[in-house]
């Protein structure tokens, strides 16, 4: 094999597992610029990548999938809003809290209900996963040299979750910072105080950031569970939601960045999958294990300010008292 | 209800919300295993049978409390300082690395008794430098340190896989792990100590770690509450502009900190590695870091707290397994749940109840504690 076209199959899957993490990390965008951290991600993601698995073989619908995968991780998302706008407890311990009942619960009931050691039944009806769709011409231009494989193996073929994804990322821009609620919404980030003075609610603005966090962590788990597999498998997450978590502090919490710094990752983990052990000029070898960690150790030493400065929101964590 | 929290006894802030809060964290527990379609109380009693029915029950019981003692020290210590530990996991990880070095290359020069120390030594050391960048970094240049934990955990997994599977592999084995220690780096069983009990032990892992763990719970209760620098600690936890008016070296301070609670964290793989595998494997702290923070918030950051809050999730951990086979539907799998719940209604959730207890507190005739601003207001 060439290797334009070993690169042309990288990069297709750096597409294909960068999709979860920019569903993720653009929700902990909305959550955390409106001042609520989540570290809930992983949890999230998980149960809606259940829940969608599970609707989705029961009722042979992938879109039934994804609306019941994305019920169940706006209703994690609230518990989190519930404990940390409404009780002003720890956003961390609240995470935290989130991401175990999630990795239990899905085990618990995966087995009472399948029977199938935490998996749920495969996904083989028609019409039960989100399928790869074809482009118009991709079969015609796929001999055309250079750009012909591009468009028909990068391009095209995938599913619509993945085209909703690169979607999300303008549209989440947009939202930001060129509407009224995003202006909002981020203001709450950084001085609840001033947009609480303007008379608007702190508590269900931040309760509506909560939310978006949610529905776009439905979408990420239905896209593992019902696009990308066949069906859930018991903690298929992974890592991810914490992955995505890195990507939206190394894209400084911007939009764009978050797509950029989702596909950097994606692409580490595509490179790591693909070669077991990179030889650099025949002097040493990478082991894959260190491109693996390569996510974690950019993101701390992004953290620690050696590669710009990763400024969070100036409200991040902190529970909102409104003065008396 | 911007007012601060009316003040209540003693006995109610320590014995009876946090009581409350587990109550209802077990409840809705409970509802999990009533979704399964099993009954909970069936479930809760042969969970108890499983973990204190027999001598074994009891030695695998207090054998995992050992290690969730040591991640509930870990995640207190750091608490008291105002931070959130959450790496405890691959601290205790890369404890094991310590563990193993001491053991791999003394097992069969020296007896236990001199390894125990040294390796001890070492795990505590391994442990306490994987705390060492983030401590340095949250106390240096800012970077939140419950994100910079969290990398290090993933990065411990990265880091000793690769180990496992290449350097301390022996070349003839396939498994991902060490060769099995000798004798000299076999710690010795609890056996005799539970038999005082007039219970009988066929085969339980509980060993001398457990009492290494009691002591090291006084030892932390000694730093935190009765020397200068667990003072400090506390005082930078309480509040951080206090402590620096106080001339407290922050930086120092910090960093201190959570070297101490890497440090438990790391000593928490002697149980596992030396004390019953006898050998260094993959994933061998299997989520015992973690259960640290359930642990920590259930027993107030607080020894005397955290010894029978661990061994509460001993129980569940051990009782767990035996549930699974009288009931397959509940696997081990439920304790995380449990767990989740605990740390929610205990940690996140820990005010939630509060207003309304003290508001039935003072309809009961607690007039005299009257709250600086009427709750609920």
């Amino acid at each position: 094999m060439g290797t334009f076209e070993t690169l042309i199959l990288i990069l297709d899957s750096t597409v294909r597992l960068a999709i979860p993490l920019m569903f993720a990390a653009l929700a902990g965008l909305y959550s955390e610029r409106a001042g609520i951290f989540d570290i809930g991600l992983e949890g999230k993601m998980l149960a809606a990548a259940f829940a969608g698995a599970a609707a989705a073989a029961v009722y042979g619908s992938a879109w039934i999938g994804l609306f019941f995968a994305i019920i169940i991780s706006v209703a994690l998302a609230l518990v989190h809003g519930f404990a940390s706008i409404t009780h002003r407890g720890n956003q961390i311990v609240s995470g935290v809290a989130i991401n175990f009942i999630a990795a239990g619960t899905t085990i618990i009931l995966g087995q009472a209900w399948f029977r199938q050691g935490g998996r749920t039944p495969a996904l083989s009806a028609e019409g039960s996963r989100f399928t790869a769709i074809e482009l118009p011409f991709a079969e015609a231009v796929a001999d055309v040299p250079l750009l012909g494989p591009i468009y028909s193996e990068l391009i095209s073929g995938h599913s619509i979750l993945v085209y909703l994804a690169f979607a999300a990322v303008p549209f989440t821009w947009w939202v930001l910072f060129r509407t009224r609620f995003g202006l909002r919404l981020r203001a709450v980030g950084e001085n609840p105080g001033a947009v609480d003075t303007a008379g608007i609610s702190v508590t269900w603005l931040r309760y509506r950031a909560v939310i978006c966090c949610g529905i776009l962590c439905g979408f990420a788990g239905a896209y593992l569970a019902v696009a990308q597999n066949a069906g859930f498998v018991k903690d298929m997450t992974a890592g991810k939601g914490f992955i995505a978590l890195a990507a939206l502090i190394f894209a400084k919490w911007k939009p764009v960045n978050v797509l950029l710094a989702c596909l950097l990752f994606g692409f580490l983990d595509a490179v790591a999958i693909r070669f077991a052990g990179i030889n650099f000029f025949g002097l040493f070898e990478v082991p894959p294990q260190f491109m693996q960690s390569l996510p974690y150790i950019l993101t701390v030493v992004l953290l620690a300010g050696f590669i710009g400065k990763a400024i969070p929101p100036k409200a991040g964590g902190q529970p909102y008292v409104k003065e008396r | 209800m911007a007012a601060p929290y009316a003040k209540l006894p003693g006995w109610v802030d320590y014995g009876l919300i946090p009581l409350v809060n587990l109550t209802v964290a077990f409840l809705v527990a409970g509802l999990v295993v009533l979704l399964v379609g099993e009954n909970p109380l069936r479930a809760a009693q042969l969970l108890v049978q499983g973990a204190f029915g027999s001598g074994d029950g009891i030695g695998y019981t207090l054998f995992y409390a050992t290690n969730f003692i040591f991640a509930g020290l870990c995640v207190a210590v750091a608490f008291h300082c105002g931070l959130f530990n959450i790496g405890g996991e691959g601290q205790a990880y890369v404890g094991g690395l310590g563990v193993a070095i001491v053991c791999l290359a003394f097992d069969s020069i020296f007896p236990w008794w001199i390894n125990l120390p040294l390796a001890t030594i070492m795990a505590a050391i391994a442990g306490a430098l994987w705390a060492l960048i983030p401590a340095w970094l949250q106390a240096t240049r800012g970077s939140h340190i419950v994100i910079t934990t969290i990398m290090f955990n993933f990065i411990a997994a990265s880091f000793m896989v690769y180990l496992l599977v290449g350097p301390l592999k022996p070349v003839s084995s396939m498994a991902p792990e060490t060769r099995t220690f000798a004798e000299g780096a076999q710690l010795p069983r609890l056996d005799w100590m539970l038999e005082m009990f007039g219970l009988t032990i066929r085969s339980s892992p509980l060993n001398i770690t457990f009492l290494l763990a009691l002591l090291v719970s006084f030892g932390v209760w000694l730093l935190i509450w009765r020397t200068r620098l667990g003072y400090e600690i506390r005082t930078m936890g309480f509040s951080p502009t206090a402590a620096k008016y106080a001339g407290v070296n922050q930086t120092r301070i910090i960093i201190v900190a959570m070297l101490v609670s890497g440090g438990l964290a790391g000593m928490m793989a002697l149980n596992p590695v030396m004390g019953d595998q006898t050998r260094l494997q993959m994933n061998f702290v299997a989520g015992a870091g973690f259960v640290g923070i359930a642990v920590a918030l259930m027993g107030r950051s607080h020894p005397v707290g955290i010894i029978p809050a661990a061994i509460l999730f001993g129980m569940l951990y051990q009782g767990g397994a035996e549930l699974s086979f009288e009931m397959p539907t509940i696997s081990r799998d439920m304790i995380v749940i449990i767990q989740g719940l605990v740390i929610l209604f205990a940690g996140a959730l820990e005010h939630m109840f509060r207003p309304t207890i003290a508001r039935l507190f003072h309809m009961a005739g607690g007039g005299a504690l009257r709250p600086a601003a009427e709750p609920g207001e």
